[in-house]
């Protein structure tokens, strides 16, 4: 039970990693129509940034900061300079553009930082461990990011309920033609949505520091789990992609917990763990097809599209 | 009299492929060979995917899906051939084989029957849920061969040998290229018929206006189906064939970024004209073992080079080599 527990912590932080790469992603494509793979290089970089600024400072909180900074500046470049020409395209020059992107990306940071990974540590006044229930300790950075977590989706609750920006990103994932009819000056809105995007995934890359290896690639893997993610959220959809994040973060999670155990009922030992793991690891993948299949436009899609 | 380059460039190439393994020989340069084989053999992939994505708009982003089930099914049978073990537990009558004329077939029909699986789903949805539902399908496999301890995992399987067909010695690098290259020219040479015949015509106005073939009484998705399980099986060819060039079949024929750069090939030679899909694989292949040459770093060129052919060569090397479109 305390094991369970534990888990389902973990997935709910996994979750709301996925949750900060989601919420850029989402917005990127509901207002912009545009499908960004390079997001994960986004995070790479402010992983990357990161790792740097805590070898030279040793502050966790500079260097968090810097992994927003650097991703932030490197989204406000590449929109700048490709992305704007992309959003009229068709999805297939977008797809390509932004495959383009990862490969100059992923070159850069091995130029830059070397091809061995970084192992980045725990910062010690958020190392050990929180009883969470007598006897169950849990570490409290996984606690702090779920605490991050949770606290940017307020964040963005409000920002997009509650404010004037935010009137204008709902009206621009209802009706994009509509907003620049209207007068807003849709080139500052579009760049400012991609920076914050990219400031989200640097910090998302930051936190992940420490938790997995920061290495060139990295940003691909959780690229598709991110976007598996919007696609059962239902694009252009914060609310959804916070559903979509703890939903998947919840299934991976736990399939990968308990596939190989449940199927040992079933099979002997050794094939029950080959395929249970093979199973959790096409978890997700099954997850979308069968919610794809079931509704179309994912679980809570945005208006208009 | 304007010469009519879209008639004579196919010929011409195809004749300049034929030399090749010439070449190669005056040159003493064998290696040569090698590159050209693995050239003509995803220009088959290239080629089956620009059936669909250029001719039908359907923009799937997991081509590698059937790629990986051809070369599977030949590395499949070729590890239980040479172990000597039934490929089901407990049914020692179904033993793997080294003999093409049972492996290569075989591989095609798999892939067809997964492509006939995932386009039956993922056809029903469009868009970008299209483009992510054929990339999650294709992962899942990824996912599902990487875990498969008894097929080598993340390492693969090595085969010992090509796989023995009659009259033709498979071992041999030059025969093995003019067997490929016969295939292709076979595989553009049908897609080319079927693209100007009825069926083509009708994926082809499907992809500008499905309400008006749905309306003038077309069963769109079948005939999307029938296109995408089409594409899927000469996949599978092109996956036969990977698999024994290589002699090795890898996790990486089903990755993400072998999808990618299938599209990248057919975009780059210009969609939609089937032979733009050769010339993109031919230019793409070129252009990363010249760059490789220069510098380690050579993806920080060819990056760029993609993001700039999006945006300003919409037409493709092909478009550009034949001069006015059609």
């Amino acid at each position: 039970m305390l094991l369970f527990l534990e888990q389902v912590l973990n997935g709910l932080q996994f979750g709301v990693m996925l949750f900060m790469l989601a919420a850029g992603l989402t917005l990127i494509f509901g207002i912009m129509g545009l499908i960004n793979l390079a997001h994960g290089s986004l995070y790479m970089v402010g992983a990357f940034a990161a790792a740097s600024v805590l070898a030279v400072t040793g502050s966790f909180l500079l260097a968090v900061l810097g992994g927003m900074v650097a991703a932030g500046l490197a989204g406000l470049l590449i929109e700048s300079a490709i992305m704007r020409r992309l959003y009229a395209r068709g999805h297939l020059d977008q797809v390509l553009a932004t495959f383009g992107l990862i490969l100059f990306f992923n070159e850069f940071v091995r130029m830059v930082w070397g091809p061995r990974p970084l192992y980045l540590d725990i910062p010690s006044w958020l190392a050990g461990t929180v009883e969470i229930f007598p006897g169950a300790g849990y570490p409290l950075y996984r606690l702090a990011i779920i605490a991050v977590g949770l606290a940017i989706a307020a964040g963005l609750w409000w920002l997009v309920q509650r404010t004037r920006l935010g009137m204008l990103l709902r009206a621009g994932a209802a009706d994009r033609e509509m907003v620049a009819a209207l007068g807003v000056n849709t080139t500052r809105l579009y760049a400012g949505v991609f920076v914050l995007g990219a400031v989200l995934a640097g910090l998302a890359g930051a936190l992940a520091g420490p938790l997995f290896t920061v290495e060139v690639g990295m940003g691909e893997h959780i690229l598709i789990q991110t976007f598996v993610v919007i696609v059962i959220g239902g694009i252009g959809s914060i609310r959804g992609a916070l559903v979509g994040a703890l939903l998947v973060g919840m299934v991976d999670t736990l399939g990968r917990a308990y596939l190989p155990s449940l199927l040992r009922l079933v099979a002997e030992p050794a094939t029950a763990d080959g395929v249970g793991s093979a199973l959790a690891s096409m978890l997700i993948f099954v997850l979308m097809a069968a919610v794809l299949i079931w509704r179309p436009r994912g679980l809570l899609p945005a208006h208009g599209h | 009299m304007v010469i009519d380059r879209h008639r004579w460039l196919p010929p011409i190439g195809l004749a300049a492929l034929a030399l090749v393994p010439v070449v190669a020989a005056l040159t003493d340069d064998p290696y040569l060979v090698t590159i050209f084989t693995r050239i003509v053999v995803l220009a088959l992939a290239a080629v089956s995917l620009d059936f669909i994505l250029g001719y039908g708009a359907m923009v799937s982003f997991g081509h590698a899906a059937f790629i990986g089930a051809g070369a599977y099914t030949v590395g499949i049978l070729g590890q239980h051939a040479i172990m000597g073990t039934p490929i089901i537990p407990g049914v020692p009558a179904l033993t793997g084989t080294t003999a093409g004329l049972i492996a290569w077939p075989l591989g095609v029909v798999v892939a067809a029957l997964l492509a006939l699986f995932i386009g039956a789903l993922s056809l029903r949805t469009r868009g970008i849920h299209f483009i992510m539902i054929t990339l999650a399908f294709a992962q899942m496999f990824f996912f599902l061969f990487i875990s498969m301890e008894r097929y080598g995992g993340e390492d693969g399987i090595v085969l010992w040998q090509r796989n023995t067909l009659p009259l033709i010695d498979t071992g041999n690098a030059v025969h093995y290229y003019y067997l490929c290259l016969a295939l292709l020219a076979a595989c553009v040479f049908i897609l080319q018929r079927i693209v100007r015949a009825r069926f083509g015509r009708v994926i082809r106005g499907a992809a500008e206006n499905e309400r008006r073939m749905h309306a003038l009484g077309f069963p769109v998705y079948r005939y999307r189906l029938a296109a995408f399980t089409l594409a899927g099986a000469i996949g599978g060819l092109a996956g036969v064939l990977l698999a024994n060039l290589d002699t090795y079949v890898s996790p990486e024929t089903l990755h993400w970024t072998q999808s990618g750069e299938l599209m990248i090939m057919v975009i780059l030679g210009g969609m939609g004209s089937l032979h733009g899909a050769v010339v993109g694989a031919t230019a793409l292949v070129l252009l990363e073992e010249t760059l490789a040459t220069w510098t380690e770093h050579w993806m920080i060129i060819l990056g760029p080079i993609l993001i700039l052919v999006v945006l300003f060569a919409r037409r493709g090397l092909y478009g550009w080599l034949a001069g006015r479109a059609r």
